[in-house]
């Protein structure tokens, strides 16, 4: 906290510190601003900005100064089960070990997704086998609703058709999903 | 030694190189890769040796299955010598990192180079789509098609969440990089670049050289690309994308006729001259082939009569590169003995590029 003094001054706000750095260029006229990175997100200058500093190597540097030394160290520690990446591996090369690292350390890679996308949730394309998968769960559970509608109602004939309907297309998803690839 | 389809490659052009595209005086090509991972398997970097062969044979088995992908041919990197994959670097198929590394690596690709594969690179595949010119759209659907039918076989690692995951969090989501790559000769002559390349910065997206991450600017060529992959679909991204790439070949398209208001005859001078300095030396560097390509292709933009077709420069600037010098000699050589060689084959294809026009003539 005493680096403070030594630093640059947020123009904005005049107490933090300035991080966020550029030129700005209106109607041919350059002027330079040194502001904090609340008060650039604050004013619009945020977004961009910081969806150019793209080096994870900055980033990862970037959250360290965030957090206390203490808790950065047991970060570091927290372990995938599966591939068995340590954290602190990760922010020296910047590559994850295995999928599931995403959900061991999903809790200090959403900043850090923020910070590069902008967004931490994806909506572009589902892959065709986790799409035939959604889709045939839904219809399954859409099923049963109407199976419990069904005996609720005491149509038994309606239940069992339903009910082999479920076994049919449940044995179907067997087929679908995972086993004959690789 | 090179396989069979090298040296197709090594003989012909890729399609995307051909000069067919939309806009192709200013957008040499448009390009779309997508990041893919097999599900229960660690990262490339983590893998085992066992782990990466298994990858590599059930991309190689689902490719085979693929119709889209039947012409494929398969390249293992370890069955390469050090100058086929230098070869496949300078031909935009292959990364440096994949070329490098000794480990089980590999490039699946069309015999028109329009679509590829890179197995174990950073992520298990690295699926690419080239295109001539301006064609985003055209590019990202030919990709997606084929995505889709890998996807039917291989269980890529994807949650609803995160979208596809991928080794560096930078890819995570879309795992989509799609990107042009741009000639913008004006805007470096008039000294306005720097302020262009900052603004693109500024809106999300990405500049790099003239062979992607890591390289350089080289002949005024610069490629720009999505730099997000979270929070955006992929057509969105591509929109986007085509958007700013609109609005940068109107900003060149500007530089230009203010270079030419101002100074045609000094510019013209120096395409000429440009011209000269290809069709006439004798000992050239790769380095002065790409720089005086570029001021010939600023030319024909200019539609001076008498230059060669955008077609036969891209081939110059492809085929005049160090690994396909020395094997279209079918031998290595040094630099001395590949600058001579170099000119000679510069001097060709410009002969059979200024017949090629003559005859459609």
């Amino acid at each position: 906290m005493e680096v403070k003094a030594s630093k640059m001054q947020c123009e904005f706000c005049g107490k933090r510190p300035a991080s966020v750095h550029f030129t700005e260029i209106v109607n041919n006229k350059k002027s330079e601003h040194h502001v904090c990175e609340k008060c650039a997100e604050e004013r619009g200058y945020g977004a961009p900005l910081l969806k150019s500093k793209f080096s994870v190597g900055d980033l990862l540097a970037g959250m360290v100064d965030q957090a206390g030394v203490g808790e950065e160290a047991k970060v570091g520690r927290v372990q995938c089960p599966k591939c068995h990446l340590v954290y602190s591996s990760f922010k020296e090369t910047g590559r994850l070990g295995c999928s599931e690292c995403y959900t061991t350390f999903r809790a200090q890679l959403r900043p850090l997704l923020r910070r590069i996308h902008g967004s931490t949730k994806h909506v572009g394309k589902t892959p065709v086998r986790d799409a035939a998968r959604v889709a045939l769960r839904r219809e399954i559970q859409g099923l049963h609703e109407d199976l419990q509608r069904a005996i609720e109602h005491e149509e038994f004939e309606a239940a069992a058709r339903l009910r082999d309907e479920i076994r049919v297309i449940e044995a179907k998803g067997g087929l679908a999903s995972p086993g004959g690839t690789s | 030694m090179l396989s069979e389809l090298a040296q197709e490659l090594a003989q012909h052009l890729g399609r995307w190189l051909d000069g067919s595209g939309p806009s192709s005086e200013i957008v040499l090509s448009t390009r779309v890769r997508l990041a893919r991972n097999l599900k229960d398997l660690p990262f490339t970097h983590r893998a085992r040796e066992e782990q990466l062969s298994m990858i590599y044979s059930s991309v190689v088995t689902t490719v085979r299955k693929t119709p889209a992908l039947q012409r494929a041919v398969a390249l293992p990197m370890r069955e390469l010598t050090p100058l086929d994959r230098q070869f496949l670097v300078e031909r935009h198929l292959i990364s440096n990192d994949l070329a490098d590394n000794g480990r089980v690596r590999g490039l699946l690709v069309l015999p028109d180079e329009s679509v590829s594969a890179m197995v174990n690179e950073e992520d298990h595949l690295r699926l690419q789509g080239l295109a001539s010119g301006f064609q985003l759209r055209s590019a990202w659907e030919s990709v997606n098609a084929i995505d889709d039918e890998l996807g039917q076989d291989l269980d890529y690692a994807f949650n609803e969440d995160l979208g596809y995951l991928t080794a560096c969090p930078t890819n995570a989501g879309t795992g989509m990089r799609a990107s042009v790559l741009i000639h913008l000769p004006a805007l470096v002559l008039t000294k306005q670049i720097g302020r262009v390349l900052q603004g693109i910065t500024q809106v999300g997206l990405a500049v790099r050289g003239f062979y992607g991450e890591g390289s350089q600017i080289m002949g005024n060529f610069f490629q720009i690309s999505n730099q997000t992959t979270l929070g955006q679909s992929e057509r969105e991204t591509i929109e986007s994308l085509e958007r700013v790439t609109r609005q940068i070949i109107d900003y060149e398209q500007r530089a230009r006729d203010e270079l030419l208001k101002d100074a045609r005859l000094q510019i013209e001078d120096k395409i000429w001259r440009a011209y000269g300095g290809l069709r006439y030396s004798r000992v050239i560097s790769s380095q002065e082939v790409v720089n005086l390509t570029s001021a010939v292709r600023f030319g024909v933009a200019l539609q001076l009569d008498g230059l060669p077709s955008v077609r036969t420069l891209n081939e110059l600037l492809i085929r005049t590169q160090p690994a396909h010098v020395q094997l279209s000699a079918g031998r290595e050589m040094d630099q001395r003995d590949r600058n001579t060689m170099r000119a000679d084959y510069v001097r060709r294809i410009l002969e059979g590029g200024a017949a090629d026009a003559a005859d459609s003539n």
